[in-house]
């Protein structure tokens, strides 16, 4: 049998390598194959609901805001309520239930593939699913009535962007999270505000002074004004502080990630 | 490869807080042997196992696998060695095909050949009829079976057997047994760590056996056999009361003994069975285990 003769590889292995991966994600898309309906399920009829609810409710209270129609105004807004939703809640749970309950961190980290390659390759994987999500709710807001325009062909790399940048601030909670109650705290303490105060059924502009300066430090503000200034027009330096702003987001978050992981991991 | 070890461990601390775990063990295993790591729940065997996919980073101490050192090289070794694990960490929303392929994937096996290494580790485990069963649908057995199969899709030279046989019943510990020996002669070096006298005895090359943390003997189980239990030990059954009293003249005697359940095993006393009214039996490497740790493995 070749396992006498196996030569130890010629070449040395590095970080974040392709081979390890494409390992992980080759993993996840195989899983996904037995998931896809619910969870695709979920990420359509989600925004679509809120975006039939306010659309209907508000839109006929109020017809423009901040300058557009409301229905393009909350169509845009929920594309990035969609990326939050689809990014950082699949990281959680995911990430916490192959930890705690399938040891499948375990299997991977017994293969030639680091924390670092694990956390990188299952938030890339992420990351794809929310550029394609993200663009469902535009999609059924054209339907209502928000008309096409060639910006949108961005829209599915600003969501895979921010989408990232959820997944692994998604997967750095599941790194501190002691037990799985805990992502209570994390849900109504952080990301429910967050998806509140982020200019998407609503403009920060009314919002008392406080709110509007947490409202800028919040990712999904930036992540709203990006899917609208793509779509509507784009605005010059201000959408280029946005973009960073998300990539900034991003590779703190993912560093965290990695950090608290390996934390979690090797003992 | 200048090493003539496949694992090579010197001095290897690991303290978990205030509980130290692995206490200083030494750990040689030759390549092409199967080296048994045998002791109780606790005795640090599994913190020994992680330590070797750098899942567990030690505290102080030299550790080498396959010629790399640990924990800086482990990626490197990590890509030539298969691991079982203890604790089944299958995807069981999988069938068993799609658990090879991923892990296929995981090990680097080239594209055009990981098709083949499925097959031929299916066939290996004994599961080319179930390829297509999801795992929760799988025996206890047949989920061993293939976390053995994924350990060899990459063909290691070094297998680690975490308790490979652990909860499942006889006959299929027999099974697996087979398989293992069958590695062992295609020449694979494997490391497994056991409580179970009975398979360390019939795979195993050489023991380590530890206690605490550290190894307290080290050599082939016939040999450590001979060396402390002798050939032969008397067994003695009785009333408690009898039993009490055989342990008091062997103390007086200077025999060796154990308890063994509702008996008593007197070791390396070659006579007292027709003073005692006992039977002789073989010596096994529980009564080197039991007399070297003063502790009964369950």
């Amino acid at each position: 049998m070749a396992a006498v003769s196996a030569a130890a590889p010629r070449r040395r292995l590095h970080r974040l390598e392709v081979p390890a991966l494409m390992g992980v994600m080759v993993r996840e898309v195989v899983n996904y194959s037995s998931f896809w309906r619910s969870s695709t399920f979920s990420s359509v009829v989600d925004p679509t609901i809120y975006l039939l609810a306010f659309g209907f409710g508000f839109g006929s209270l109020v017809s423009t805001v901040a300058g557009y129609d409301y229905i393009e105004f909350v169509g845009t807004g929920i594309v990035a309520t969609t990326v939050l939703f689809s990014g950082a809640f699949p990281a959680m749970y995911s990430t916490y239930v192959k930890y705690a309950f399938q040891r499948t961190y375990d299997a991977i980290l017994a293969a030639p593939v680091d924390t670092e390659e694990l956390v990188t390759a299952e938030a890339l994987w992420i990351s794809m699913r929310t550029g394609v999500y993200g663009c469902v709710p535009m999609l059924v807001a054209v339907v209502f009535g928000l008309d096409p325009s060639w910006g949108m062909l961005l829209v599915p790399f600003i969501a895979a962007v921010a989408g990232f940048g959820w997944a692994v601030f998604g997967i750095f909670i599941a790194a501190k999270a002691k037990a799985i109650e805990s992502f209570s705290y994390w849900q109504s303490g952080l990301l429910t505000p967050m998806f509140l105060v982020a200019g998407t059924f609503f403009p920060l502009d009314g919002l008392p002074e406080w709110a509007q300066v947490l409202g800028h430090l919040n990712p999904l503000y930036h992540c709203v004004e990006l899917v609208r200034h793509a779509v509507f027009g784009f605005e010059g330096w201000i959408d280029l502080w946005h973009v960073a702003f998300l990539v900034g987001f991003a590779a703190i978050s993912w560093r965290l990630a990695i950090k608290f992981m390996e934390r979690k991991l090797i003992l | 490869m200048t090493s003539e070890s496949a694992i090579r461990l010197k001095g290897v601390v690991k303290r978990f807080g205030p509980l130290t775990a692995v206490d200083g063990l030494d750990l040689d295993v030759p390549f092409g042997t199967c080296v048994g790591l045998l002791g109780p729940n606790g005795a640090g065997k599994s913190t020994t196992m992680k330590a070797l996919t750098a899942q567990v980073v030690a505290d102080e101490g030299e550790l080498e696998v396959l010629g790399y050192r640990l924990p800086e090289d482990s990626k490197q070794a990590r890509a030539l060695m298969g691991v079982v694990p203890q604790l089944d960490n299958l995807d069981v929303s999988l069938t068993v095909e799609q658990n090879l392929l991923v892990f296929a994937h995981l090990y680097r096996v080239a594209a055009g050949e990981r098709k083949a290494a499925i097959e031929r580790t299916l066939g290996v485990a004994n599961l080319v009829e179930r390829r297509d069963s999801k795992v929760d649908e799988l025996s206890g057995g047949m989920r061993r079976r293939l976390l053995i199969a994924r350990s060899l899709l990459h063909q290691p030279r070094l297998l680690l057997l975490d308790e490979p046989t652990v909860g499942l019943d006889p006959q299929v510990r027999q099974e697996l047994w087979a398989l293992i020996d069958r590695l062992r002669s295609e020449g694979v070096s494997i490391l497994m760590s056991t409580h179970y006298i009975e398979e360390a005895e019939r795979l195993c090359d050489q023991v380590t056996i530890m206690s605490h943390g550290k190894a307290v003997a080290v050599g082939p189980p016939r040999a450590l056999i001979a060396e402390h239990a002798g050939p032969e030990a008397v067994e003695v059954y009785g009333s408690p009361t009898r039993l009490v009293e055989v342990e008091s003249l062997a103390r007086d005697r200077g025999w060796r003994t154990r308890r063994t359940g509702t008996s008593i095993s007197i070791l390396k006393a070659n006579g007292a069975a027709a003073e005692l009214d006992g039977e002789l039996r073989v010596t096994n490497l529980e009564d080197v285990f039991v007399l070297l740790t003063g502790e009964e493995i369950t």
